[in-house]
């Protein structure tokens, strides 16, 4: 027997450690959008990417830029009247997307985050300018000058490390991560 | 003297060095021991979570695993995406034996196991809660008469809410930058959110919120920023030429962390506090206290 799940359930299914109320508990009363201070850079706000959720229409929902552009400052969370963690939501949908490998062409979002993670689990620890590259390919040379300008200021100032750092104990540290993710074997 | 398990964070180390030089300083200063975990991992700011919930809360789970092994009994952050970071996963793996089966069986690969005894806290919270802030003003030696600050207490700090926590209209950055005798303003953006890793992933998103915050703080005549964490003061700090480009605006307004703050009030020297790796220089506002 086949047991069609509907899209906002495998939504819940990727928050499994989220702790606020169902999305389809939801009242459609736009207090999140109103609160939210990236609305209107997000093609629709998140009112309208959970009325989406909840009425099942997935395409629309991964092809937006909406979670994208969720800066996670969980504004509409502690407003929401229905208890909905909605910060968490777009979270979930990033996570959901990048799963799927379906979503929108030229956004950074995913490749920052995933070489971000990359970075992290490599080295245990985090340095920015190994996420220059990342940038500069999304960004062209014009991005590139201007974020020399700012990386240089920095640099002058003596606050970015020219190495990055690890942990000391890293070969554990990668048996943690294995434990969770596949990342190669164990060198 | 109280020890506490310190958790700089990466930022700390690079972009936010006078964050953390100028909390060792007033830390101190005030008798509130930081003692560093050792062999700390990055938490992971918001990165983690978009690709793998449970990777996210065990990177944090082991950095506050290394802390219990050291049997002390807070978790100390200044980073406020550390903070909500530590906050929440120990709170989640304390109220879900699931979760915290799940994450122990990974720390078990790293010989670490965590039972969720810290109680996690963010810098600002030790300094006035456990210090106090009368005992914050009797050590103040050079008061900031007539500075005017902006308390930017950002996203993570405040939010997702934690216990009982006033997350509309919180007073207690205001509290503290009266008792080192500078005159708080009020600042109605101090708790929105100034576009975090939509810096790099949205930059036209992040450059419009920081805009806002500058603006706001300029209308409401200040003199200077004040900030709990790297994060919320490298946007508004180190892009304020960006914005200035974007715009067409001429923001100057120094950004400096609250620690540093402090440091001057209770007569520590500028270097030693990092006063002097600012893009926007902080020196002029703050000349005056010595
Ligand atoms: S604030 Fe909550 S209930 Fe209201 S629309 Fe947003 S998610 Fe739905
Ligand atoms: S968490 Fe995301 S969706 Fe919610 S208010 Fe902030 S930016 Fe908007
Ligand atoms: S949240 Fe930021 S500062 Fe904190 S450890 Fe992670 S990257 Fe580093
Ligand atoms: S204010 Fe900015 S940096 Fe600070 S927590 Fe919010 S998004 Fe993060």
């Amino acid at each position: 027997m086949d047991i069609e799940m509907s899209f906002s359930e495998e939504i819940a299914n990727v928050m499994y450690a989220s702790h606020g109320n169902p999305i389809t508990d939801c009242l459609q009363c736009g207090t999140c959008s109103g609160t939210c201070p990236a609305a209107e850079f997000m093609d629709h706000t998140p009112r309208t990417i959970i009325g989406l959720i909840n009425a099942g229409y997935k395409d629309e929902v991964l092809a937006s830029n909406t979670f994208w552009s969720c800066a996670s400052c969980y504004h509409c969370t502690v407003r929401c009247p229905a208890g909905i963690d909605i910060a968490d939501m777009m979270y979930a949908l990033k996570r959901y997307s990048m799963w799927k490998g379906e979503h929108q062409e030229g956004l950074i979002g995913p490749v920052f985050a995933q070489s971000f993670v990359k970075m992290i689990v490599d080295s245990g620890r985090s340095y920015e300018p190994l996420l220059a590259p990342t940038y500069i390919f999304k960004n062209g040379p014009r991005g590139l000058v201007q974020e020399m300008q700012t990386a240089t200021g920095l640099m002058l100032k003596g606050r970015l490390p020219l190495l990055p750092k690890k942990i000391k104990g890293l070969k554990k540290f990668r048996n943690m991560v294995r434990r969770i993710i596949p990342i190669g074997e164990p060198t | 003297m109280k020890q506490y398990a310190y958790y700089p964070g990466c930022s700390l180390e690079s972009m936010a060095t006078s964050y953390n030089l100028s909390t060792l300083e007033v830390a101190q200063t005030l008798g509130v021991e930081l003692k560093e975990i050792k062999d700390w991992n990055c938490c992971g700011a918001t990165a983690y979570f978009p690709v793998d919930e449970l990777l996210a809360h065990t990177l944090v789970a082991r950095n506050l695993a290394l802390a219990e092994k050291d049997g002390l009994s807070d978790f100390v952050a200044p980073c406020s995406a550390c903070y909500k970071n530590a906050y929440f996963t120990n709170a989640y793996l304390k109220k879900d034996p699931d979760l915290a089966e799940h994450i122990n069986y990974a720390l078990e690969a790293d010989n670490l196991h965590i039972n969720g005894t810290m109680t996690v806290r963010h810098l600002i919270e030790v300094f006035i809660e456990d210090v106090g802030l009368d005992e914050i003003g009797k050590k103040v030696t050079h008061p900031l008469k007539g500075l005017r600050v902006a308390p930017y207490y950002g996203c993570q700090l405040l939010r997702p809410r934690k216990e009982n926590q006033n997350v509309e209209n919180p007073q207690f950055f205001e509290n503290l930058l009266s008792a080192l005798g500078a005159e708080a303003v009020d600042y109605p953006s101090k708790t929105r959110c100034c576009g975090g890793s939509l810096i790099v992933t949205n930059r036209k998103a992040a450059l419009d919120m920081v805009h806002i915050l500058l603006q706001d703080a300029v209308n409401r005549k200040a003199d200077v920023i004040a900030t709990t964490c790297p994060m919320c003061n490298v946007n508004l700090e180190v892009y304020q030429n960006q914005v200035n480009r974007e715009f067409g605006t001429q923001y100057s307004i120094p950004v400096m962390y609250f620690t540093q703050l402090m440091g001057v009030a209770l007569g520590i020297k500028p270097a030693k506090l990092g006063i002097g790796k600012e893009v926007v220089s902080g020196e002029p506002a703050l000349a005056f206290a010595y």
